[in-house]
């Protein structure tokens, strides 16, 4: 009977198409919007995962992301140094400031100060020159996605890509583009530029504390979480591991601005109209077989397998439904790939959509099942 | 002005020898509540004979319908008893129910009720699969009953490429296919022209009837008559009246109309 509710299923096909677009717009927006919402929080933590080699990020207890200055004095990196199952600690500066390109524009950028001995927290994915190079003298690196657009730099005859061994001007000291490096886009506009972390202090104006993180590699065998507690009881400092220092930043995010609610609207509107379109559509179909559906019933046909039939027919389009719409959303996700649009489909996401869908079917055929369940069979002989 | 005969007996008489199919005593079915209550049945006393083809007629909102939906065990009644072949629907679970339904009656609708996404053999099929037959023994069966109404070589189209009076072999072939002993026709030719309403009626005093079945045909097609062993006359929700032809109904010149 199963395979004879599809049947009647796919057999309206005008009603199954009605059914499977709404369904489908639902599937789509909902992993369209997630996977643009999940994309651009990937991207307000990038800085973090471009930088994979600390197990633990030790910064201020009141720090509230990853680019809030709240710098720290650099005996602090010696206090953590001495903490029991810290292999090594490195530390990091990361600050605004103001650069000179070539031709004499000024622009704002993010400088980013790694170890001077150990580069650790240097970008690894370069595109051109080496992370060595940073020991050269006055040397940095740029971010290849700014060589043509953000660091462009002015010609009579236009613009030409900023590349090695140009000089840039960064608080009155000069700087020396020595390669350019590959991360992941980010949510913050301005450009980035890797150095050294005694010439990155020297490229923003003087303060007291310079120190922004302090990067922690524990010990082989110690428990990570075991080593940040000691470190935090020892320094009065906070550490976040790696997850969690994404975390905090993300959760900022989300807190000071309007981007949960944005994406959430929309996300709730795929999942309304798609319940919405899917269900009276389906409705409208199991109606237009109330009388067939009764015709069964009185033919001996149990309820319990009306409702299989019922239940399969919402699930079944549920299912298609939804592979139309994770499909159009990667396909929009591959076509947009090369932009600087944030796209990002996880598998959880995924899931969530499937859930959704499965809810919009069950509701779907919540709305047709009572009415079939509570259907007389006598229905069939009146006329 | 219609000529009555003497009415046969509604009821199987003392000493009777026949094998009852379906036995209802003082039916009484009312639809509604308060002033808004309609008697459907007042008290319906009626036997239906194994091997018998007993029509059903009477006039618009006599109680009919509302009598074979009762027989049939797709509406429940309010007061009095009606067994078929020995079981008390009321009796019995909504599971128990369907179940010897599905296994009892046969139906053959006045719409047809067919599937239209299904193919003819599928619409046959159902019964059979209701009553656990696997699907490959149940389209084979189907398809053999389908040949049996002749037509053995449209098995795989829909029911809408069909005519009328097809279409209504097709129902009778669902009605028939699981061997029930009741088979019950709300209206059969009621959608036919004279000519197809009269071979339905053939088919199913001809092939139905096989195998000592019981039908209950309810009609208003008085051309159609002469297929009955009785004929129960309703009015005003009682059977009034049982007769044994056509012309015992309405007189020898009424009869063929």
């Amino acid at each position: 009977m199963i395979r004879y509710a599809l049947k009647m299923l796919f057999g309206d096909k005008a009603r199954y198409l009605g059914i499977l677009v709404g369904v489908a717009f639902a599937a789509l927006l909902i992993t369209q919007q997630g996977a643009i919402f999940v994309g651009l929080m990937e991207r307000t933590y990038s800085f973090v995962s471009d930088t994979p080699q600390p197990d633990l990020w030790v910064v201020d207890p009141d720090l509230e992301h990853h680019s809030d200055s709240k710098p720290l004095v650099g005996q602090k990196l010696f206090r953590v140094r001495g903490v029991d199952g810290v292999e090594w600690a490195t530390p990091m500066f990361k600050a605004f400031t103001k650069m000179r390109l070539p031709s004499g524009e000024r622009r704002g950028c993010i400088v980013i100060g790694v170890d001077d001995n150990t580069l650790v927290g240097a970008p690894s994915n370069l595109a051109s020159g080496a992370a060595l190079d940073l020991r050269r003298a006055d040397a940095v690196l740029v971010d290849e996605a700014d060589v043509n657009g953000k660091l462009a730099v002015k010609t009579p005859d236009g613009k030409r890509p900023i590349r090695t061994g140009d000089v840039l001007e960064l608080n009155d000291h000069r700087a020396i583009v020595a390669g350019t490096f590959k991360i992941n886009p980010s949510f913050f506009w301005d450009p980035v530029i890797y150095t050294t972390y005694t010439r990155a202090i020297s490229y923003t104006p003087s303060e007291r504390k310079q120190l922004s993180f302090i990067l922690v590699k524990v010990r082989q065998g110690q428990d990570i979480a075991a080593v940040a507690d000691r470190i935090e009881r020892t320094t009065g400092l906070k550490a976040y591991t790696e997850s969690g220092f994404k975390k905090l930043t993300a959760t900022f995010i989300l807190e000071k601005t309007g981007i949960l609610i944005n994406f959430g609207i929309a996300v709730i509107l795929g999942f309304g109209v798609g319940t919405a379109v899917a269900g009276q559509t389906f409705y409208n179909f199991t109606m237009d077989n109330l009388r067939h559906f009764g015709a069964l019933k009185a033919l001996g046909t149990p309820n319990k397998t009306i409702l299989a039939m019922v239940l399969t027919q919402a699930l079944v389009v549920g299912f298609i439904g939804y592979g139309l719409g994770v499909g159009g959303a990667a396909v929009f996700g591959s076509l947009i790939g090369g932009t600087s649009l944030a796209f990002s489909l996880p598998w959880q996401l995924l899931v969530i959509t499937a859930g959704a869908i499965l809810i919009i079917s069950i509701l779907a055929a919540a709305l047709s099942i009572r009415k079939v369940l509570v259907l007389e069979p006598g229905v069939v002989f009146r006329g | 002005m219609t000529t009555l005969a003497p009415s046969v007996s509604a009821i199987a008489p003392e000493g009777n020898t026949r094998r009852i199919a379906v036995r209802c005593r003082s039916v009484i079915k009312n639809y509604g509540v308060g002033n808004a209550t309609v008697r459907a049945l007042r008290g319906v006393d009626l036997d239906v004979f194994e091997g018998e083809l007993l029509m059903l007629v009477g006039p618009s909102g006599c109680g009919k319908t509302t009598l074979i939906s009762v027989i049939a065990g797709v509406l429940d009644r309010d007061e009095g008893d009606c067994q078929v072949y020995g079981k008390d629907f009321s009796a019995l679970s909504s599971g128990q129910r369907t179940r010897f339904r599905g296994q009892t009656i046969g139906f053959v609708f006045q719409s047809f009720n067919l599937i239209p996404t299904l193919t003819i053999a599928e619409n046959v099929s159902v019964p059979l699969l209701l009553n656990g037959v696997s699907r490959n023994a149940a389209l084979k069966k189907a398809k053999d009953m389908l040949a049996v109404v002749g037509l053995g070589d449209r098995v795989n189209e829909a029911p809408n490429r069909l005519s009328g009076g097809q279409q209504q072999r097709v129902a009778i072939s669902r009605a028939l296919v699981h061997d029930p002993k009741l088979i019950v026709c709300d209206e059969p030719t009621s959608a036919l022209d004279h000519e197809t309403g009269h071979k339905v009626m053939e088919l199913l005093r001809g092939v139905a009837m096989s195998g000592n079945r019981s039908l209950i045909v309810v009609t208003h097609d008085n051309r159609i008559f002469n297929f009955a062993d009785r004929i129960a006359h309703m009015d005003d929700g009682v059977v009034d009246k049982v007769v044994g032809s056509a012309k015992d109904l309405y007189g020898p010149n009424m009869a063929a109309k």
